[in-house]
């Protein structure tokens, strides 16, 4: 995808220039939308999609965010887009044709004031948009990885838990993979080089052979990234997981289907 | 009484071009032993970065200083202060970890020609952080962030280190991940003042930036320090020890139950960091800061317990 590479070339400018954005920061919504949906006109939500934000990131580095859908069975493909971050593409879905995901709860990371964006394109092919203004983290809090031991130790392990859906016709879950996600562009202090970033770019979910989403992503998702969501079950025994890092990194987990929990 | 004037005068002059500056008070906790309390508050232009508590420890031939405060002004402001109190030259300045409130004031000591001493995780926490640090604050602090730079340590601490101040001793002990991923404390032996930095907040309420868990058990592990009295990271000084930890053990079992119970329940990250440990909420300075903040950062971490 073009618009990776040219966010990284954008990251380092906006590194520099991060001082001078937090006090003006000009609209980046415009050039996204051509970056990332190659100018398409994108429509208000109209409640074909709804973000929910928190008004403020408590933790910049876990900031909750959920795409809702009113028809999960019209929408293919659904974006989060955090505005004033480095890289502002965090997550595209790309929901499987019969998995009716009613929603997407997953964690982001929120560097300054921004708005986030959540658009959604639909069967006849059209682009809706939801937005949410997120005020920046106070005090220490920054957009970091806690613990860069631990998070590379543990790299690649999974975790699945199911919940109760309120739709009984759906299941609710949550896929948990161990990875630093780091945005790297920080300088190692021994070696004086930068650090080169290290993050999940593709996580697939399947139900059986039948993918429920397949999520594109960079380094605007936290740690440790994480992804709840609603779907239709096809009857499968098993869910399995197959995401893949940006240096190559493959990282499978497969689990039986079970009562809610 | 004219010592006392002549600090007021340093305190109240110039210390940043255009700038005013700020009295700046430094108390003898112990003989050799000082301490400063900062402000129970977040960092603001007003305050100037004033809200860690620092210290410094004289030996018969050289000075440790322990942190230099949220911002240049308040680093020289500490710095003239402590000129007042000794002349001894300052061989060491040590950083309990890598918050601006404790690490922005670094700048004024670089003259003094002192080693910067940290945890062996502070220069990495520091090029991980530092820039996003010098523009969030940026935006909180205006003119009050002049001057600021990064100074990260040259001299590391993986387990444990003891520094001569000159018939004094003082040993340096780094810790696993808790309240940040790079905490450092301090214990001076000849007086039995331990400095904890941010592994113990009184008043305040505590703030997780590293590991909830991490956090209780460090705390425990520190209750067996042979120490008299502590200086905290933020609150009064000195505080009893360890009778000081109990406060902050209480909110962090608290946050750690709630946060457990509702992970069982199926709960969202974004339901708990609005209930999770708001019991405590009338005991400390700061909650609606920080405590939806630490349910948050708590629940990504205890959502990997068990199967």
């Amino acid at each position: 995808m073009n618009t990776a590479a040219r966010s990284a070339a954008g990251a380092l400018f906006a590194l520099l220039a991060t001082a001078a954005l937090a006090q003006t920061a000009p609209d980046p919504w415009p050039e996204l939308v051509v970056d990332i949906f190659h100018s398409r006109p994108i429509a208000a939500a109209d409640g074909v999609v709804t973000l929910d934000a928190p008004a403020r990131a408590e933790d910049a580095a876990i900031v909750p965010m959920t795409m809702r859908f009113a028809d999960p069975t019209q929408i293919k493909v659904a974006t989060l887009v955090i505005d004033q971050n480095p890289m502002p593409m965090a997550a595209a879905f790309t929901l499987g044709d019969k998995s009716a995901v009613g929603f997407i709860e997953t964690r982001v990371r929120v560097n300054s004031y921004s708005n986030v964006h959540a658009v959604a394109e639909t069967s006849d092919g059209k682009l809706r948009a939801d937005a949410k203004f997120v005020k920046a983290s106070g005090g220490c809090s920054a957009p970091a990885v806690k613990d860069q031991d631990e998070a590379v130790a543990n790299i690649g392990k999974m975790k699945y838990r199911e919940f109760k859906s309120a739709d009984p016709a759906k299941r609710e879950a949550q896929i948990m993979i161990r990875h630093p996600n780091a945005s790297g562009m920080q300088m190692d202090p021994v070696s004086r080089a930068y650090l080169p970033a290290h993050f999940i770019d593709q996580v697939e979910v399947f139900q059986g052979e039948t993918p429920i989403f397949k999520m594109e992503g960079g380094i605007s998702l936290s740690e440790d990234p994480t992804f709840r969501f609603t779907y239709a079950p096809n009857g499968a025994k098993t869910i399995r997981v197959e995401a893949h890092d940006n240096k190559g990194g493959v990282y499978k987990g497969q689990w039986p289907i079970g009562e809610a929990s | 009484m004219l010592r006392r004037m002549l600090a007021l005068v340093a305190a109240l002059a110039p210390l940043v071009a255009g700038y005013p500056a700020r009295a700046f008070s430094l108390s003898e906790i112990a003989p050799g032993v000082y301490a400063h309390q900062g402000e129970t508050s977040l960092m603001t232009r007003e305050n100037m970065g004033d809200i860690a508590n620092l210290g410094a420890i004289v030996g018969d031939e050289a000075v440790a200083v322990i942190d230099t405060g949220g911002s240049l002004i308040e680093g020289r402001a500490f710095l003239a202060a402590l000129r007042e109190k000794t002349q001894k030259p300052i061989r060491y300045v040590i950083n309990t970890h890598a918050h601006p409130d404790h690490t922005f004031g670094n700048g004024a000591f670089v003259e003094t020609g002192a080693t910067f001493v940290g945890h062996k995780n502070l220069p990495r926490a520091l090029a991980a952080r530092g820039p996003h640090y010098l523009s969030a604050f940026r935006a909180q602090m205006g003119d009050a962030l002049d001057g600021v730079t990064i100074v990260p340590p040259t001299k590391t601490v993986d387990q444990t280190l003891t520094l001569d101040l000159g018939h004094r001793e003082i040993v340096l002990q780094a810790w696993r991940t808790a309240h940040s991923e790079c905490d450092l404390t301090i214990l001076d032996p000849k007086s039995g003042v331990l400095f904890s930095g941010d592994l113990l907040f009184l008043q305040h309420v505590p703030v997780v930036d590293g590991s909830l868990l991490g956090f209780l058990d460090v705390a425990d592990r520190l209750a067996a320090i042979k120490a008299t009295q502590v200086v905290a990271g933020h609150g009064p000084v000195p505080a009893p020890w360890p009778k000081a930890l109990e406060d902050q053990r209480a909110y962090l079992m608290r946050l750690t139950t709630d946060l457990r119970a509702a992970i069982k329940k199926g709960e969202g990250v974004a339901a708990a960091a609005k209930t999770a440990g708001t019991e405590e909420r009338e005991k400390w300075r700061l909650f609606d800061d920080y405590n939806a903040r630490n349910a948050t950062a708590g629940f990504a971490e205890l959502e990997w317990e068990g199967p």
